[in-house]
């Protein structure tokens, strides 16, 4: 049986840190078992916490009156859900539903983001290793929007 | 409104030739198909004698009393909603010309009968008002009595029995008419006695009791009304908590509850047909097989249609859940925002009529006691 | 409630499923209006749509329709020719602030098919220009044929707008922005002072622009957006247009953002 701070150490995203950083972590973490069709998060609200996924999938969904939900991307085993909590202005752009049962990692994104503030090389450690996901993550955005299966785009 | 008046029994058929004379058409209660409907009556013989109903979730039965009462049941699954706001009306016919524009068009007269209402219980005098105001907005609704004029005679009957799904009592709207009726009755029924204890509400109303045969009413008579309300009042089959509702089904838009409904509401709009107060409409087009005709109909419409919310791309209220929560939503809340009133008057039908019994005072309860005890959320 | 005769006098094609018609009423009665108003609009039998007015509110004599074709009573619409006649209701709804907006800077943005609702706005904006601080105009599409009225935007440049336009994906030929409407916005330096926002297009995109509006520091209390529901009878009595306790046919089209928010929160309401 792994313990929290071992999760997180393996993770791509948490992987290298120092093991006192890994245990303030750690120290802001549980263990959360979701069912199936959870909202974790909704479009504007406060965003407070987040999520490293340990098994299960969840949904990045974009609600538009009158279709289903969109969802335009889903997020697996060891990707980090959610970085609103420690950019501002601190609120959810994004509706996040889990999809299938899940077991999650939880993280109290405020109190993390206080620790950011006072501990700069908890801070830089943490910033350059989101910017690496979501540079990542933006990168495989724009080729989605490019539509490669569908309209490409003509000259006038 | 003191009782002054008593009407026996056999004189009731005078009331019939009262309001004949005056012009009125008579519509009240009368068995069709085994339900109590409205239509319209000429003498007391056409009443439902010695009818009473059994109401419960989803079931609605007659069953024959141990007297020869006129009144005595609770209502069925018709509302006067249909002489307010009939269910489908022509509005217009015009013939289209070679360019495509409407020519010739013949809008449909206005005109109805003058309609006398017999029978209209407390919870339906309430709903006549809710949707006198949504359909003719709240001035028309504080009108003198003056005014009101061509508004339909009415003549009360005070509930004698409440119904099992009855729940006037929680919304405030029953089971005794205060106000609303030209003339209110409540029916006396005993081993030796049978007649109606009479309230006059409107001169219009004193009128026309002028012209039926009734003595004054005594203290007794007085208190045998009284008896026969309180009784009733202590019957009601359901209660409904309305404690701050509004504010308390705004609250919960994400309740679970709302997904539990819906694994049992068929979205047959059962509720919204019989509820004296849904008033929702839709208009239709509808031309011959040349075009050079068109017709403009107007007819009920029920929120519960996946069509309802129809914007471009598809319905805003696509999910059961989301077309049970907009009903139940709006009667009992937005109603109070748009209206300044409740739309749900506590008369029980859309429990009774729907085919899977489901209950809005259940539902709200179940809402309501999970804020008090958050596990029960889940239930 | 019975329709009036207007006839088609002017239709041209915009884009590949849009269409504007210009007309104008058997009665010979102008069509006043106010901007971000509405009309039920219809070919005789093949059913009522609304159809916000898209034409210029100090040139009543014509009533303007930009019309996209996307089922049947919009196709209908759309194929009327010359000489034939088309049904109005109307017209119906909450105007857009232009005059409340005066002495403001004035943001307005659009995308697609939300700049005809715009467009009345942003010619009485010009047309009472003095009234006003800076006018900006952020408009949206989804690729450089599906823009609208793009033949007046030199002019409505030169008159005093500021007109950015993006699009979300182009060719080489495109030498305008690429990107959505939420970019501009960040490089648009916006004064803290007042402005005022009017948007109409996707609700998604309405959403998303009114957060990144906040954000720059415009406060809500100034910003409108112009919402979309079934409406019906125009007139709030058929019931189809309501969401949360408002009718948007009534209180609406155009609302506020602080009194429309709360309810746009609630997903299938």
């Amino acid at each position: 049986m792994r313990t929290i701070d071992e999760l997180i150490a393996d993770s791509p995203t948490f992987a290298g840190l120092e093991p006192a950083q890994l245990e303030f972590i750690a120290g802001c973490a549980r263990n959360e078992h979701v069912p199936a069709g959870t909202m974790l998060m909704r479009e504007r609200e406060p965003a407070e916490r987040f999520w490293l996924i340990r098994r299960g999938v969840v949904a990045l969904e974009l609600y538009v009156p009158g279709r289903e939900p969109l969802v335009i991307e889903t997020l697996e085993a060891g990707d980090v859900v959610g970085w609103s909590w420690l950019f501002a202005p601190y609120r959810w752009a994004l509706d996040g539903r889990t999809h299938g049962d899940c077991h999650l990692i939880a993280f109290d994104g405020v109190c993390l983001r206080g620790k950011c503030e006072s501990d700069h090389d908890l801070g830089y450690a943490l910033m350059s290793r989101f910017a690496a996901d979501i540079i990542e993550r933006l990168q495989a955005t724009r080729l989605q929007l490019a539509d490669v299966h569908g309209n490409v785009p003509t000259t006038a | 409104m003191t009782p002054s008046k008593v009407i026996e029994r056999e004189h009731l058929d005078e009331l019939f030739g009262a309001l004949a004379r005056r012009g009125y058409t008579v519509v009240g209660p009368t068995i069709r198909e085994r339900a109590i409907v409205y239509d319209e009556i000429s003498s007391t013989a056409d009443l439902p004698i010695g009818w009473t109903d059994e109401q419960d979730g989803g079931y609605y039965r007659l069953v024959r009393r141990d007297d020869d009462a006129l009144f005595g049941y609770a209502v069925g699954p018709q509302s006067w909603k249909q002489y307010q706001l009939p269910a489908e009306v022509k509005l217009w016919q015009a013939r289209v010309d070679e360019r495509g524009a409407l020519v010739n068009v013949v809008e449909s007269p206005h005109e109805t009968p003058r309609y006398a209402f017999l029978g209209a219980r407390s919870c339906e005098l309430h709903a006549i008002g809710i949707l006198d105001r949504v359909l003719h907005g709240a001035r028309h609704a504080d009108r003198a009595e003056s005014d009101r004029a061509d508004d339909p005679f009415i003549v009360a009957v005070q509930c004698g029995v409440a119904g099992g799904t009855c729940f006037c009592v929680s919304m405030n709207t029953g089971p005794v008419a205060d106000r609303g009726f030209d003339l209110a009755l409540t029916e006396i029924v005993g081993d030796t006695a049978h007649h109606f204890v009479v309230e006059l509400g409107s001169e219009r109303g004193a009128e026309v009791l002028d012209d039926v045969r009734h003595r004054d009413a005594a203290d007794d008579d007085r208190d045998a009304a009284s008896s026969v309300h309180d009784r009733t009042a202590a019957q009601m089959g359901r209660e409904l908590d309305t404690t701050d509702i509004r504010d308390l089904l705004y609250r919960n838009f994400q309740h679970p509850r709302w997904d539990e409904v819906a694994g049992r509401c068929l979205t047959c709009g059962n509720c919204t047909m019989v509820c004296p107060t849904c008033f929702c409409t839709t208009v239709e087009d509808v031309t011959d097989l040349q075009g050079e005709h068109v017709e403009r109909h107007q007819r009920w419409d029920s929120c519960f249609t996946v069509d309802y919310s129809h914007i471009h791309g598809g319905s805003v209220r696509n999910s059961t859940r989301s077309r049970y929560r907009q009903w139940m939503t709006h009667k009992l809340a937005t109603w109070w925002d748009q209206f300044d009133s409740s739309g749900c008057v506590g008369c029980g039908r859309c429990i009774t009529w729907c085919p899977v019994g489901i209950d809005i005072t259940e539902e709200a309860r179940a809402i309501r006691e999970s804020e008090r005890s958050p596990s029960d959320a889940h239930h | 409630m019975v329709p009036a005769s207007f006839e088609v006098v002017e239709k041209r094609q915009d884009t590949a499923d849009v269409w504007t018609l210009e007309l104008m009423a058997d009665s010979g009665e102008p069509f006043e209006f106010e901007p971000g108003q509405f009309t039920m609009l219809a070919a005789a039998g093949a059913g009522e749509v609304p159809i916000s007015i898209s034409g210029d509110p100090d040139k009543p004599e014509r009533l303007v329709h930009t019309v996209r074709a996307v089922g049947l009573a919009t196709e209908a619409i759309c194929a009327a020719e010359h000489g034939q006649v088309l049904s109005v209701r109307g017209p119906f709804g909450r105007p857009w602030p232009v005059h409340e907006a005066e002495g403001a800077d004035v943001l307005i943005a659009a995308g697609g098919i939300g700049l005809p609702p715009l467009r009345p706005a942003i010619l009485r904006l010009l047309a009472q220009r003095e009234r006003y601080g800076r006018l900006l105009l952020l408009y949206s599409g989804r690729s450089p044929d599906e823009l609208l009225f793009t033949d007046e935007f030199e002019d409505w440049s030169r008159r005093g707008f500021e007109v950015q336009v993006t699009v979300d994906a182009a060719g080489e030929d495109w030498d305008g922005h690429v990107g959505v409407v939420t970019r501009l916005v960040r490089h648009t330096k916006l004064e803290a002072g007042r402005v005022i926002a009017m948007s109409c297009g996707p609700e998604l995109m309405m959403r998303f622009l009114v957060a990144a509006l906040i954000e720059q520091g415009v406060s809500s209390d100034g910003v409108y957006i112009s919402m979309e529901r079934n409406m019906q009878c125009g007139i709030g009595r058929c019931g189809h247009c309501q969401l949360g306790p408002t009718l948007v046919c009534r209180d609406g089209p155009v609302y506020p953002w602080p009194e429309i928010n709360p309810w746009l929160a609630i997903r299938e309401l």
